[in-house]
């Protein structure tokens, strides 16, 4: 069969605008893994005057940044946890027969993400103040959580929506109880999409920074270690160099996720 | 051939699974009640308070919060200078809006229907990957880039081109003492940091339009040019509205990026930080996150019946 | 039982199905409507009617996958609406396959035996046996994508019957495929059923296929059976216009022009076949115009156009290709049949 695709060739104006537009949205981040390596400690300055290995020494003996970060990934860890929890069960609710209310549900799921990540920090905050409950771990679980429901929910209701029709009814009629029918035909379909919105809302948690500010209290987690680093810098390389490791870091869990997404939609796919 | 046996009740299992069976609204009810729980208590309670505190007001002199229903606090709202906030961040957020549109469409344009095989896996990851890397790390590659001392102004120095930026940074406005301390640079931020969120949607929907569509097109008599703006453009733009869903309500709800490249002007972000937190003005912060809410609120209605969120 | 047997249920003392006054309603639309049915063991039975007839509903009334809004459903004597489907012994066909996308083709066939709890090796076993009768033998360790249509139908084929079901359930199961697989897996679905000697109730829109198959047809028609009975009842003796319009291709008769010929003022209908041609004026036959011609080989079919005194009807008819010789399109002829041949129906005049 013959497509567009395979007949035209892309206009030399457009191949330059999208090759432009791609390094546009990388060289930045590369910046950011030279910088690690600098010798210069006081300014931004480009190119740097020489290149060390010795900043990866101090950040590593660092402990404030050691708790940061393990803060962090108790928090993306639980929320990832509660919201795939959460997420799964809307998500399998949603993809069955149509009911009264639907639409507003699936609206109520987007809106925190579709709302200014700004008011949902606000509203949380001055919540948690009104009902007098301290800052602690729980209520930065309970913020992120949150707006990590929908991650999940994305990623579970398209594969859900196919298993819906007949596959469901083939398990009941061969003989699978609404239990086994989970675990033996609903599981296996879904588990990649899971883990993949699993860990997209891991990544969004890890990440998520303005929420945070509003219900960490005292805590600290990366991103806010970060981001005092970067109103009031103390030790520039350091920050330097706990940014390059953020930057890798971020990159494995997606690489991972577009693997399996991939792979689930062409094993699932290949079904009709 | 022998029938076989109506299979048996298997325990407690097995009657948990026949009573769900029978009831399906119930299950139903029972699925759905954990997650409606959680967003419906914690997050639209905790909104829904929010706005209940826009109605009430700070006494001027003690400092305390005033529990009585008023409009005082929304007078307050409209003063010059705060309108003038609201107003700079619709302007900044619809600027980056279409700001990130033009950059985006070349990509998504070619990603979708010129990129094939490896080519496509690497457009694909090359937007997913800086979605998806911190946002913190972007913003301060941005402070790098910007920094006086950093590459931007040494790449415009080689260039010979100083004069250039000079030239930029003494424009009303859009100026200022340096790029990471004028509009210009918030600008930059935001438009870089939000870019993705404006690729995938015009990607996802391009990638809809089917082949035969661009024949069918070329069949009429239509060049690529004609088949580009009256075929593929039409079609790409409820992508286009679901990405500025995005980028509109990011700019709108930040308050890091203006507050680490920009000026000392606020955005509403910035507002809404400062009077709940130091000044302790709950109410007015309130107030100030009512508009980009009712904003947003007016867009997502808007784009829904453009029909934005089938691009999603 | 044969295809030439009665119309009545044969004795039996439960039937491997029976509806009681059953209805499914979806708010004010009546699916299916206050029906009553009884199959018998070891019966081929089709449900016939136009989509949106509620034959597919009666289907999953059967195995469970919706429940009546009233009456009751026995499965050989046992009510069994408040059964879920995984407790009913009954098996699907389904139209799409429904094969379980992340499993092989042997573990799809295996799967109800292992919700069974059939240990491992017996499951392999049945299940190979299962695919050498659907001619799959070999096939077990592919995925569902790499098969064809006709191949992932016998694969759902073989995956019901591996259970034993006490009655198969196939829904529509050759819609998908062209029509010389189709021709094939119908004699092969025959003979599957014949040897086994399992109820089989089998769901289409597909008149042909009803009648070739089936030892009874049931047609529906706005969630209600018009008729029961066997093909050739079905076929030459509709009971309604709806019938006899949707099953085959009879001439309906208006009751004017039926009461002309037998006296009794009733819809009426007439085979294609039984319609013979007689030269314009011999008095034999209604004066009609041949209004087209098309050759089917053996025969040839004719469009005939009565007389405005006669109603200016059209009808079809079937002559051997030998007597069609000739005729050109416009030429007046007669229509010419015996009036016994004139089935009558029941719907009022």
């Amino acid at each position: 069969m013959r497509s567009d695709k395979e007949g035209a060739r892309a206009p030399l104006g457009l191949k330059i605008a999208a090759g432009l537009g791609l390094a546009f949205l990388h060289l930045p981040i590369l910046l950011i893994f030279v910088y690690a390596f600098t010798t210069e400690e006081r300014s931004y300055q480009w190119p740097p005057p020489g290149f060390t290995l010795k900043w990866f020494g101090v950040a590593w003996g660092r402990a404030d940044l050691w708790e940061a970060l393990i803060l962090s990934l108790k928090v993306a860890s639980l929320a990832t946890l509660l919201a795939m929890l959460l997420g799964t069960l809307c998500a399998a609710a949603m993809s069955r027969t149509k009911f009264f209310g639907r639409e507003s549900i699936s609206l109520l799921i987007i809106l925190p993400i579709a709302l200014p990540g700004i008011v949902t920090g606000v509203a949380l905050r001055s919540a948690f103040n009104l009902a007098e409950i301290p800052f602690s771990f729980w209520t930065l679980i309970i913020g992120h959580a949150t707006f990590c429901v929908v991650m999940v929910y994305n990623n579970a209701v398209a594969r859900f929506r196919r298993l819906h029709g007949s596959l469901m009814e083939a398990a009941a009629d061969l003989g699978a109880d609404g239990f086994q029918a989970f675990r033996y035909v609903v599981l296996p379909n879904i588990g990649t999409a899971l883990l993949a919105g699993g860990m997209l809302a891991f990544a969004l948690s890890f990440d998520e920074v303005i929420v945070t500010t509003f219900t960490a209290g005292q805590q600290q987690t990366l991103p806010i270690w970060m981001l005092e680093e970067l109103v009031r810098p103390r030790q520039r390389p350091v920050t330097n160099v706990a940014a390059m490791v953020v930057a890798l870091a971020t990159f494995l869990p997606i690489l991972l996720a577009y693997r399996l997404t991939r792979d689930g939609d062409q094993t699932a796919g290949a079904g009709k | 051939m022998t029938a076989a046996e109506i299979p048996q009740s298997r325990g407690l299992r097995g009657a948990l699974s026949d009573w769900f069976w029978r009831n399906p609204g119930m299950t139903l009810f029972l699925m759905l009640l954990p997650p409606l729980l959680w967003l419906g208590i914690i997050y639209l309670g905790s909104l829904f308070a929010l706005l209940l505190q826009s109605f009430y007001s700070i006494d001027e002199y003690s400092g305390l919060i005033n529990r009585e229903f008023t409009l005082k606090t929304y007078a307050e709202l409209f003063k010059p200078a705060n309108l003038d906030i609201i107003l700079r961040t619709v302007t900044m957020a619809a600027l980056v809006t279409v700001g990130s549109a033009v950059v985006a469409f070349p990509i998504a344009y070619f990603a979708a229907r010129y990129a094939k095989g490896r080519w496509k896996a690497i457009f694909y990851l090359g937007v997913m990957l800086p979605l998806w890397s911190s946002y913190l790390v972007k913003v301060y590659a941005w402070k790098l880039i910007l920094a006086r001392e950093g590459i931007l102004n040494w790449t415009f120095a080689k260039l010979h081109l100083t004069w250039l930026v000079e030239a930029w940074l003494a424009l009303p406005i859009v100026g200022g003492n340096s790029l990471s301390v004028s509009h210009t640079g918030t600008f930059l931020v935001f438009l870089y940091v939000w870019l993705p969120y404006m690729i995938l949607p015009i990607q996802a929907s391009l990638e809809r339009v089917p082949g035969n569509l661009i024949e069918a097109a070329s069949d009429l008599g239509a060049t690529p040019r004609q088949t580009f703006w009256n075929v593929l453009f039409p079609l790409a733009l409820p992508g286009v509205l679901a990405g500025s869903i995005f980028t509109f309500s990011l700019t709108m709800g930040d308050y890091i990026i203006p507050q680490i490249v920009g000026t000392s002007r606020r955005f509403i972000g910035q507002a809404v930080y400062a009077h709940q937190g130091t000044a302790g003005n709950i109410p007015l912060a309130a107030a100030f996150t009512v508009a980009p809410i009712l904003i947003m609120g007016v867009y997502l209605w808007f784009a829904k019946r453009k029909g934005a969120f089938d691009a999603l | 039982m044969t295809a030439s047997a009665s119309s009545a249920p044969p004795p039996a003392l439960s039937p491997a199905v029976t509806f009681e006054a059953v209805s499914r309603h979806y708010g004010a639309v009546r699916a299916v409507d206050g029906v009553d049915l009884a199959i018998a063991p070891g019966e081929f039975f089709a449900m016939l009617g136009p989509s949106g007839s509620g034959k597919t509903t009666c289907l999953r009334l059967i195995a469970g996958f919706e429940r009546p809004s009233a009456g009751h459903i026995r499965l050989f004597g046992e009510q069994v609406e408040d059964l879920p489907p995984y407790r009913r012994g009954v098996n699907t066909v389904f139209q799409d396959y429904a094969l379980f996308p992340h499993l092989d083709i042997l573990e799809n066939v295996g799967f109800g035996l292992k919700m069974r709890g059939v240990e491992a090796a017996e499951r392999r076993r049945a299940a190979a046996e299962a695919l050498e009768l659907v001619k799959l033998p070999g096939y077990g360790a592919r995925k569902p994508g790499q098969l064809s249509g006709g191949q992932r139908q016998r694969v759902a084929l073989a995956r019901a019957l591996v259970n034993k079901p006490k009655v198969l359930l196939l829904d529509e199961p050759l819609g998908a495929l062209d029509l010389k697989l189709r021709e094939q897996m119908q004699e092969e679905l025959k003979a599957i059923q014949k040897s086994l000697g399992v109820t089989f109730i089998f769901v289409t829109h597909d008149q042909g296929e009803a009648l070739s198959m089936a030892d009874r047809v049931a047609v529906f028609s706005e969630g209600k059976i018009r008729q029961i009975g066997a093909p050739e009842e079905i076929y030459n003796r509709p009971r309604t216009r709806f019938v006899a319009d949707f099953v085959g291709s009879s001439n309906l008769l208006p009751p004017d022009f039926v009461e002309k010929r037998l006296g009794a003022r009733r819809w009426g209908s007439l085979r294609p076949e039984q319609i013979a041609l007689r030269p314009a004026g011999s008095g034999e036959g209604a004066p009609a115009r041949i209004a087209s011609v098309s050759y089917l080989g053996a025969t040839t079919r004719l469009g005939l156009e009565t007389a405005p005194e006669e109603g200016a009807l059209r009808l079809h008819a079937a002559v051997p290709a030998a007597a069609a010789t000739g005729l050109a399109l416009g030429q007046m002829v007669e229509a010419a049949f015996a009036p016994e041949a004139i089935h009558l129906m029941e719907d009022a005049p």
